[in-house]
């Protein structure tokens, strides 16, 4: 979705858990970019499938 | 009474006075402690509870009071049911230090006051974010049918409390599968209401957007006779519709004569074992269905339920990952604090591309009534396997379990998960219907349960 390097996503990483206030563990870290690639890659496939810029979200959800 | 019963023959013996609640409810608390040390399917045992629930009921018949429809028949909760008395669990040691729950989830009332008798919580994988039915802190729970093997999850000891034969009716919720997944690992059936059918007043959350409450059990009356007796609104529950009660159990045997019914292709045939697909080639095949429809853009779909499911759950334990990480299980911690650090418009632009599957997957139910996919790709997996092989490609287990159930939760349809009992590991398919057509997909599980192609079977001891 974007041309992120590694390094970028260990920065935003570190970073972000600061501004979160979590907890950091160096032993965590490789399995919480392995997640978070995961969940960017997919989120990547999400957006890009067009839509226009009227189109509701669905947070409230209703069947 | 025999603890295989179902809770139809259990009901309608102790109304007629053949047995009593009370023996039936010493049978299935003999048979927990029998079973149980193998199957860890149950978490906290509600001994005394039960034999007053079960006093009280024999006791009403001695008195004349008519009873409800479910009269003595043993169930139990997954373990993020508020069950008065017990600390709420839902699965992880952080909740351990909670104050124990003031009241039952409305869900429990409603099974109670149809007579049913709550024997106990169920193991389940922590804060119901896992695809397993493993727990680091209780012990995995385990199949019936092999217990070296997962039972899936999230709601692994229901699955495991049901096929087993320790109760004939448990409660599970499902917000990517976890019901529908141990349904199917375990060989039982599973019922996946639509979104916001029944309450989940008192009960611990994991992704509100997409969180269900439904039963598993060995028969489709039996399920139906659960469902019916939770169903209606409660103002408790904020997502809970306002919507007249409408009974199943009436309807089972009406056969599924004029119904459309199609097999669910592209993101649904790719990816399977050979087990998934002749499974719903046999339920298929049963149908005598032919035709098939596409899910627009389901794999899509799968993935925003991924992105909303890792980013809701994140925010709901935020303050937990800031204060007790080290007290989670490692790998629900890592993913949820990775779902803490995904931008927030990549999950606007999820919940955007909902509303518009939403939408297309509802066209669908112009031209068919319901639609048949696997329920898992596989079989159960041993306890601790980590990849399984898709289409060639070695892939992590725990999401990939959830592969055929996330895009249909994801829009809130109703599935019945049905038990084919292949040898030597069952296996579930799911049968999808419209929004509040519950009916519809149990008519057609009935069908094939009276035709013998669906089974709870029952595992060797």
């Amino acid at each position: 979705m974007s041309d992120a390097k590694d390094d970028d996503l260990d920065d935003y990483i570190e970073a972000s858990a600061r501004v979160l206030g979590l907890p950091l563990e160096p032993a965590w870290t490789s399995a919480i970019k392995a997640n978070l690639q995961v969940t960017l890659r997919l989120a990547g496939v999400v957006a890009e499938f067009e839509l226009p810029d009227e189109a509701e979200p669905a947070p409230t959800f209703e069947a | 009474m025999d603890a295989w019963a179902s809770a139809a023959e259990i009901a309608e013996k102790v109304a007629s006075g053949a047995t009593k609640a009370a023996a039936v409810t010493e049978t299935a608390l003999a048979r927990i402690a029998e079973r149980n040390g193998v199957l860890n399917a149950f978490t906290a045992v509600a001994a005394e509870r039960a034999r007053a629930k079960a006093a009280a009921i024999d006791a009403a018949r001695a008195r004349g009071v008519p009873l409800g429809a479910l009269a003595g028949v043993p169930f139990a909760v997954k373990n993020l049911f508020d069950v008065a008395g017990l600390p709420t669990l839902a699965g992880s040691k952080i909740n351990r230090a909670r104050a124990p729950a003031g009241a039952d989830a409305t869900l429990i009332a409603r099974l109670e006051a149809a007579g049913a008798v709550l024997v106990g919580a169920l193991n389940m994988g922590e804060y119901a974010y896992d695809f397993t039915g493993e727990n680091v802190h209780d012990g995995p729970s385990r199949n019936p049918h092999d217990t070296g093997r997962m039972t899936g999850g999230s709601s692994g000891g229901t699955g495991a409390a049901v096929a087993g034969g320790l109760v004939a009716i448990a409660l599970g919720s499902d917000t990517n599968g976890s019901i529908r997944v141990p349904s199917s690992l375990c060989g039982v059936f599973g019922l996946k209401p639509t979104y916001g059918r029944l309450s989940r007043a008192r009960t611990f959350p994991f992704v509100a957007s997409l969180d269900h409450l439904g039963p598993l059990a060995r028969t489709t009356m039996d399920l139906a006779l659960a469902y019916d007796a939770m169903q209606g609104h409660d103002p408790e529950d904020p997502v809970c519709v306002d919507r007249p009660a409408e009974p199943v159990a009436p309807l089972l045997a009406r056969g599924t004569d004029g119904l459309r019914i199609a097999v669910a292709s592209g993101h649904f045939k790719r990816g399977a074992f050979p087990e998934a697909a002749a499974a719903v080639e046999r339920v298929a095949t049963a149908l005598g269905v032919t035709r098939e429809i596409e899910l627009p853009q389901a794999a899509r779909a799968r993935a925003a339920a991924y992105v909303i499911t890792a980013t809701e759950g994140a925010a709901l334990h935020l303050e937990r990952l800031r204060k007790q990480a080290g007290d989670f299980d490692p790998a629900v911690r890592d993913r949820l604090i990775a779902g803490a650090m995904v931008p927030a418009p990549l999950v606007m632009q999820a919940q955007k591309f909902r509303r518009w599957y939403r939408s297309e997957v509802l066209k669908l139910f112009a031209e068919v009534d319901a639609i048949l996919a696997p329920a898992t790709p596989c079989t159960a997996p041993r306890l601790g396997q980590q990849t399984l092989v898709l289409d060639g490609v070695e892939m992590p287990l725990r999401p990939n379990l959830g592969l055929y159930t996330q895009p249909i939760s994801f829009t809130g349809l109703p599935v019945v998960a049905v038990p084919v009992p292949l040898e030597p590991l069952p296996i579930g398919v799911q049968i999808i219907a419209a929004p509040w057509r519950e009916d519809v997909g149990l008519r057609i599980a009935h069908r094939l349960e009276t035709g013998q192609i669906v089974a709870a079977r029952r595992p060797p001891e």
